[in-house]
């Protein structure tokens, strides 16, 4: 576990955070540009030195103002992976991967050349000078010399800023099976949700050096400061499920969530996979009578928790079914017309197409 | 071209290894004078910055003079030297080497200083995070980032020593064989009835000598360049 506990005071810009980072899982990092996300994976990294705070990883200490301990960043195995990934251009793949190896003490080498290879697909291009390797090749590089310097936290910064979207598709699946295969808490920065929703286990919400919020994506999800980053349009509930089965016939895959069970395009999907599901507040349905005649997949049944009003003639209502939050807006006249009140029995209808993993 | 004279090739000789060894003595210090000025803040360094580039604006033959006065035996340094060590610098090959040293030094450290600023310093925070101390980083990532500058400064340090006259004549003299390289040879040469066809011929060698060195230079570093993917 990574206990973080930090200021920074540097000219006009200060920064107060404190958060912990479970082992494993990904921790990440969201705020706009300028809220401090970077500043904080440097200090993390040990490349710059907080004002005060204290740095714990797994009970040792990185930093600690109160005892003047502060590991020095060679010596603190974090591994990184910056925003221009930054591989050497004098080494070929090989060298540059090897770089971290060779400086890890033996006894702590877990993490070999030969697993890292298969793990990102990088056999091909071992002999290859970097700036010959395409953005999402280089991005392979730069996390697999991360992780052979055997690091005890891994920090991406931005991983996917750097490759066209086109291209993500290539990388992202390399970073799930790092998450699930490596016992390791990672720190992931981004400012695009989609890449939280697909791989975050936990989130910490940031905005101008401080910490807005911080737990777990599904229940950060449901929290209103998301509103400030994603605007209105995109908040929604984000779920936790597990896909328990694919019909090719229908290309349906069907995800237990809780008690309830969810039909969803199964593409890309494969059984036993534990998955977030984003389900936009503005794609829910909210019916009083059991419905009929409908294409709707999916009709959950639930309780009103609250109903909170927005700007612009909107509602914001939060439910619970049978232990799901979700999250509904609707118009204040529909609210109106359906006598909607806390407590109150529902049907939620949910189309398969609005549940995501991955962006359409 | 008729054969050169046994003087000719001595003097051609004598100038490559005086050439050599300056580099040779100058190229660790420049490298470090260059490290200091891009990468340490401290109070004196503007004036360390004016101090190296004296000789660039200096005549060299007070330069000459200066390494004269410190270095000669009756010297400060130059007593110290031949005391402890029986080592004399002034009218000796290798004071030949030190004067031009001395003024082949700024123009080495400012190509060493250019390659060392284009380093990006985000690599070497990368080092820094895979585990390299500060040594380890500076053999490992910024010295091979720099070779093709410090190639470059070297070999543009080589061709200029060979050319190099007025501090070498004032230090170390016009001796045959010891101090005469193909600048002062080819000065003694129009000194001496006769001499234009010896003459002509040392400024010939001079002129391929530069032009090839120059060449080679751009060729080294261009090949450098290309194994960095710039």
């Amino acid at each position: 576990m990574l206990e973080v506990r930090l200021r920074l005071e540097r000219g006009d810009f200060s920064l107060d955070v404190r958060f912990t980072a479970a082992s494993p899982g990904i921790t990440a990092l969201f705020g706009r540009s300028g809220s401090g996300k970077t500043t904080l994976v440097h200090l993390l990294a040990g490349l710059l030195k907080p004002s005060s705070g204290l740095i714990a990883l797994n009970d040792e200490k990185l930093f600690d103002s109160g005892l003047r301990l502060n590991v020095p960043a060679h010596r603190r195995r974090v591994g990184c992976v910056f925003q221009d990934l930054r591989l050497f251009p004098h080494l070929n793949v090989a060298g540059n991967l090897r770089y971290g190896l060779r400086r890890a003490a033996a006894q702590s080498q877990r993490i070999t050349m030969e697993r890292i290879v298969a793990l990102l697909d990088l056999g091909p291009f071992l002999e290859r000078r970097t700036w010959q390797l395409s953005g999402g090749e280089r991005q392979r590089v730069a996390l697999g010399r991360a992780l052979l310097g055997q690091p005890r936290l891994l920090l991406l910064d931005e991983p996917l800023a750097a490759i066209d979207a086109a291209r993500r598709e290539e990388v992202l699946p390399y970073f799930e099976r790092l998450r699930d295969e490596l016992a390791l808490p990672i720190v992931l920065v981004t400012h695009q949700f989609e890449d939280i929703v697909r791989l975050a286990t936990d989130v910490v919400l940031m905005e101008s050096g401080r910490v807005l919020a911080h737990g777990s994506l599904p229940a950060i999800s449901l929290r209103p400061e998301l509103t400030l980053l994603l605007g209105r349009e995109g908040l929604g509930a984000v779920i936790e499920g597990r896909v328990v089965s694919i019909d090719g016939q229908s290309g349906l895959a069907t995800v237990t969530a809780g008690a309830s069970r969810l039909l969803v395009p199964a593409d890309g999907l494969t059984v036993g996979h534990d998955l977030h599901l984003q389900l936009l507040a503005r794609d829910v349905i909210l019916a009083t009578a059991p419905p009929v005649g409908l294409s709707v997949r999916n009709q959950l049944q639930g309780v009103i928790t609250a109903i909170n009003p927005e700007a612009s003639h909107n509602v914001m209502v939060s439910l619970d079914a049978s232990g799901l939050p979700l999250l509904a807006r609707v118009t204040k006249a529909a609210a109106l017309d359906l006598q909607l009140r806390v407590g109150q029995q529902l049907w939620i209808l949910i189309k398969a197409v609005s549940l995501r993993n991955r962006p359409n | 071209m008729p054969a050169m004279s046994e003087a000719e090739l001595q003097a051609l000789t004598l100038s490559l290894e005086v050439a050599v060894r300056s580099v040779l003595f100058s190229l660790p210090l420049a490298i470090a004078t260059a490290w200091v000025l891009t990468r340490r803040r401290f109070a004196g360094r503007t004036l360390l910055d004016a101090f190296v580039h004296l000789p660039m604006v200096l005549p060299p033959v007070m330069v000459g003079y200066v390494l004269l006065l410190l270095l000669g035996v009756r010297g400060p340094i130059g007593h110290w030297l031949d005391h402890s060590f029986g080592v004399r610098m002034a009218f000796t090959t290798r004071g030949a080497a030190l004067a031009t040293a001395v003024m082949s030094f700024p123009l080495m450290v400012r190509a060493i200083r250019l390659s060392l600023e284009n380093v990006d310093r985000g690599l070497e925070e990368a080092a820094r995070t895979l585990g390299a101390g500060a040594l380890d980083r500076w053999c490992t990532v910024t010295l091979p980032l720099m070779a093709p500058g410090i190639l470059a400064g070297a070999v543009t340090a080589l061709v200029a020593s060979l050319g190099e006259f007025g501090a070498v004549i004032t230090f170390a003299g016009n001796i045959p064989g010891v101090t005469r390289t193909l600048p002062i040879a080819l000065y003694s040469a129009l000194q001496t009835p006769n001499g234009d066809a010896t003459a002509a011929r040392i400024a010939l060698v001079s002129f391929v000598l530069g032009m090839a060195g120059l060449f080679a230079a751009e060729l080294l570093a261009r090949s450098m360049r290309r194994r960095l993917g710039r």
